[in-house]
């Protein structure tokens, strides 16, 4: 008979910190029909301040201070609330609250200042935060739609400007197009284990092992579809091909937080669909899970395209844009690392170190454009950046930190990310896709470099406006970007619990 | 957590100064100036200590100065530092040179001095952190770091070309060190430590075992990014670019100590970690070593430019450095430590002299000078004992250096005697391009008016030169001192290296 489960067999506490936000997210819906137009800043700091307690319940969940709920999962197996969700949790609201930060003023001086931009927000980071925690390929998927669609509409939040409606349109027909991929590919891994629970599939992938090829053979085309799916939102190649447009047109508040959170997205989802759920998907070599090539070739080619194109960008936004493919692809050597299975746990946080490291570097480097762009979306060339050193020596200076970590010089928070990854795809014995990253990191410092040498060596008269709260962001995510860099132990000691394995 | 070491003082002092010249207020020109040449003293100081604190009868790391840094779980990353017998004449070299570039300076900078001098200081914090460091991580960290103010430094207070020279200067040795993080990150997770004691004696108990080729391949990964910053023939073409274009405390520095970073990484890691690579690819080096020696001196000879004639003369001396290393005894890897100082110290002084001509009359051509002799005798004087220096006068620093690589090449197992002849060779070359230069720009007739009113040295740039000339005679007379820190470390060095290949040999 059917039974109405009570709240504590749901164990709704452990979902705490995305179900703060969510319930937050309805909330402000309701309280910003009454607050004026012009006093939106009430709306920025309802948002912020919701992002903030449920920063620090994720915070407070992944330093074991307090421990939410009753075990790890929530909603019958729907939602899992471990360290991983934790760390996912942390990166993106941070990232959220940046962006945030980030988008005040840049709303009111560009007239976009209208409280659907703030809840959107808080709708697709609640949108990320369960994409981290999936336990179900259900989950998986409406997360990812919670994810995905408030981002449609927040990238043509410029309207009536034609290019921020291009790019809602290009991106919402893309995506579309990439969610039919997933869910198909979903499916498919449904028929070949009967069971849209991960952990069920893990037991039923696990089992399979022994020979059913029919079952084998839905898995493999299951999981190269979602691969395909997930790889659209995390931008990898081949499937890149909206990223710069979008990211150009798109309102710069809007990209510096994309940028980072569908990327957060997108590898927790990867991670949780692959290294938790198929971690054992082995056809004959028995050594490295069937997904494993498939994924390190994406890397390379997302490594070699973003960074070979990404040189001979001249405007600031298109080059960030292929710089965030190129990243994609480093990321995704972690992923292919996890899929050796003793060196899964190491690359899974390499991941995730990764993820953290990026979220400072390239929210600050999207909120110095911020700076430096016109109240009609002009001046984004890379010659806005010249003589800035002179004019504006702090925002320089920061811009200069964003490129040398995202460039992986040491002592910023890039390299921690990129020795972590490189670490694991090396103890992988992944050598040649490693090789191909440290080389493909070569051509990316030339590019980077260059906005330092037009801020800092050559002469121009750089503009640029910070207030207050972009001014704040920009120190936060520098000063974060240092920090990181200076204290690697921070970093690996918040990754160090974290295992996507079920059986424990 | 034990006690803080002399060492991380050393280390540190610049950062201490870094911090001061950040965050401290209205400061002037003059006081950032002198603040910074404060620091660097200090520093110097402080680093004289360790010479006096420093047992010259033990082999191994003294002064060390450890904790955990990061701990994944599976490895464990440490601040480790301490200085040996070979690493202690380096920081000291580091230390000697810094106060130098910035009493060049002082007269020469003019704008945005606050930075300038903040990346002075962050430059020789992150050379004496390449020099100390014992783990691969932090050596790492700091051998990228470098690159960074000297980028800045090239880029921002160049000459006209300097955009190309500070951008070509990064990504070629940053494209080099990166294969060396593969190899550093493999071999850190085979060994399960990142440091670098550690390393060596799990590959000497036979606890870590590499096959020859793996050794091979990591000895090249290092190797390559080693022979980029030495820079070794066929890898040298930033060399003359970063060294003409960067502003002279730059060139100083990249002459005095960037370079030396790459030899020193190969005596401190491919040796002891890779000894049976190093024996294979000793003759091959050595080869390299030879061209480099001869091909410098060639195109030295060639140049019109005096700094460029420095810059092209700086990799025919490493290629004596580079021969005497891997000779593969006591003589010659000692002979090569001491001959990277005396070119720090030579090249550092020339590239100081160059700049004080440049400064008075803003051109780099020998053609704009001759008979300079007459019209700045106390220049032209320092200047002819750094020229012969530099070629290898007896009983001036370089002939020391020298005279004890060719010595250790001559009696080197791995080596053929043809070695030895072709750089002998190298020395006539030198005394060719140097003296041909000093005859150009200081003998004969004081016929171009612009020379004629030149005035001599200022007391800073004299300042400058006057503990250059002190340190050519001192390791030219009493060579034996500095030798003395060496031996211990050198021999457990040698030992080793013939042991294993020893043991590779009768395997």
């Amino acid at each position: 008979m059917f039974q109405v489960p009570s709240l504590s067999d749901l164990n709704v506490a452990a979902a705490l910190p995305a179900v703060v936000l969510a319930l937050g997210a309805c909330v402000f819906l309701v309280v910003d029909l009454f607050v004026p137009r012009e006093r939106k800043h009430i709306t920025a700091w309802l948002t912020a301040g919701g992002l903030s307690v449920s920063l620090v319940l994720a915070l407070l969940s992944l330093t074991d201070v307090v421990t939410f709920g009753d075990g790890e999962e929530a909603f019958f197996g729907m939602y899992i609330a471990d360290q991983f969700t934790d760390m996912v949790n942390v990166i993106v609201l941070v990232t959220s609250l940046l962006g945030v930060m980030v988008a005040y003023n840049y709303l009111d001086r560009t007239n976009m200042q209208r409280g659907e931009y703030y809840y959107l927000l808080l709708f697709t980071t609640a949108g990320v935060m369960f994409m981290g925690a999936a336990g179900d390929l259900v989950v998986v998927f409406v997360a990812l739609e919670l994810l995905s669609i408030p981002l449609y509409i927040l990238t043509g939040f410029r309207r009536p400007q034609e290019q921020s409606e291009e790019s809602a349109m290009k991106y919402f027909l893309l995506g579309a197009f990439s969610s039919a991929f997933l869910v198909y590919g979903l499916a498919l891994v449904y028929g070949a284990t009967g069971t849209s629970n991960l952990r069920e599939i893990w037991q039923a992938v696990d089992s399979m092992v022994a020979g059913d090829t029919s079952a084998q053979f839905l898995l493999l085309t299951g999981a190269g579809l979602s691969l395909v799916g997930l790889g659209f939102k995390v931008a990898a190649v081949p499937f890149h091909m909206w990223t710069p447009d979008v990211y150009q047109g798109a309102p710069t508040s809007v990209v510096a937080y994309m940028s980072v959170a569908a990327k957060v997205g997108g590898f927790a989802a990867l991670l949780r669909v692959l290294v938790a759920g198929m971690p054992n998907f082995m056809l004959d070599n028995g050594t490295s899970a069937a997904w494993m090539d498939v994924t390190w070739l994406l890397a390379a080619a997302t490594m070699i395209v973003g960074n070979f194109i990404a040189i001979v960008q001249s405007d600031l936004k298109r080059l960030l844009a292929y710089s965030s493919i190129a990243h994609a692809g480093y990321i995704l050597i972690g992923v292919a690392a996890a899929g050796v299975p003793r060196v899964a746990d190491e690359a899974t946080q390499a991941v995730l170190i990764y993820l953290m490291a990026y979220a400072f570097t390239n929210v600050g480097a999207f909120s110095v454009i911020i700076a430096v762009e016109r109240d009609d979306a002009s001046n984004t060339g890379l010659s806005s950046m010249r003589g800035l050193a002179r004019t504006q020596p702090l925002l320089a200076a920061a811009m200069a930190v964003f490129m040398l970590s995202l460039t992986g010089i040491p002592l910023t928070a890039g390299f921690v990310g990129k020795w972590f990854v490189f670490k694991a795809a090396i103890a992988a014995d992944l050598i040649p896709v490693a090789v191909i990253g440290v080389l493909t990191s070569v051509l990316s410092a030339y590019y980077y470099l260059r906005i330092v040498w037009m801020m800092y060596f050559e002469d121009g008269d750089g503009e640029a406006a910070t207030p207050r709260a972009l001014a704040w962001a920009i120190g936060i995510s520098a000063i974060g970007t240092l920090v990181f860099g200076f204290l690697p132990y921070l970093l690996s000691d918040m990754a160090r619990e974290i295992t996507l394995a079920f059986g424990g | 957590m034990e006690d803080i070491s002399l060492v991380t003082v050393v280390f540190m002092l610049p950062l201490v100064g870094v911090f001061a010249l950040l965050f401290v207020r209205n400061l002037t020109d003059y006081t950032v100036r002198w603040l910074t040449l404060i620091v660097s003293l200090i520093t110097f100081g402080a680093s004289l200590l360790l010479l006096r604190n420093f047992d010259t009868s033990v082999a191994g790391l003294q002064m060390v100065h450890q904790w955990d840094w990061i701990d994944t779980g599976s490895v464990t990353i440490r601040y480790y530092v301490g200085v040996d017998g070979i690493s202690i004449w380096m920081v000291l070299l580091t230390t000697f040179i810094m106060p130098l570039a910035i009493l060049t300076s002082m007269k020469t900078i003019h704008e945005r001095t606050r930075l300038y001098y903040v990346l002075m200081l962050l430059m020789e914090w992150a050379m004496i952190g390449v020099f100390v460091a014992q783990d691969l991580f932090l050596f790492y960290v700091f051998w990228e770091v470098t690159l960074v103010p000297m980028y800045f430094l090239i880029g921002i207070w160049g000459a006209e070309e300097r955009i190309y020279a500070a951008i070509k200067f990064f990504l070629y040795t940053m494209a080099g060190s990166l294969l060396m993080l593969l190899a550093i990150l493999w071999l850190g997770n085979e060994a399960g430590t990142f440091t670098v004691p550690e390393i060596i004696e799990k590959l000497n108990s036979g606890e870590l075992s590499l096959s020859a080729s793996t050794g091979r391949w990591l000895f090249l990964a290092f190797g390559i990014a080693f022979a980029i910053k030495v820079p070794m023939w066929p890898l040298h073409s930033w060399l003359p670019d970063a060294h003409v274009q960067a502003p002279t405390a730059g060139s100083v520095i990249l002459a005095g100590v960037l370079l030396k970073m790459g030899t020193y990484g190969f005596v401190r890691f491919n040796l002891p970690m890779f000894p049976e690579a190093s024996e294979t690819f000793a003759p091959y080096i050595a080869v390299l070593a030879v061209i480099g020696i001869i091909y410098g001196a060639w195109v030295s000879y060639g140049q019109k430019d005096v700094k460029k004639l420095v810059a092209y003369s700086s990799i025919s001396h490493l290629g004596f450095v580079m021969l005497g290393i891997f000779a593969l005894n006591s003589a010659g890897i000692q002979g090569g430590i001491l001959q990277g100082v005396n070119h720090g110290i030579s090249t550092g002084g020339l590239f100081l002299m160059v700049g004080m001509l440049y400064e008075r009359r803003h051109t780099k051509l020998m053609s704009a000078f001759g008979g300079i002799w007459k019209a700045m005798p106390i220049y032209s004087g320092i200047s002819l004992v750094i020229v012969l220096s530099s070629m290898g006068l007896p009983g001036l620093n370089g002939f020391v250096g020298e005279f004890t690589i060719l010595l250790g090449s001559a009696g080197s197992d791995v080596l053929s005697w043809w070695f030895t002849a072709f750089a002998a060779l190298g020395i006539i070359l030198a005394a060719i391009y140097m003296l041909y230069m000093f005859n150009t720009v200081f003998m004969g007739a004081l016929d171009k008016d612009e020379n004629k009113n030149l005035p001599d040295l200022n007391r800073y740039e004299l300042w400058t030169l006057i503990p250059i000339l002190v340190m050519v005679f001192a390791i030219g007379l009493q060579a034996s001192f500095f030798f003395d820190f060496m031996d211990s470390s050198v021999k457990e060095l040698v030992d080793q290296v013939s042991a294993s290949a020893m043991a590779a040999a009768g395997r």
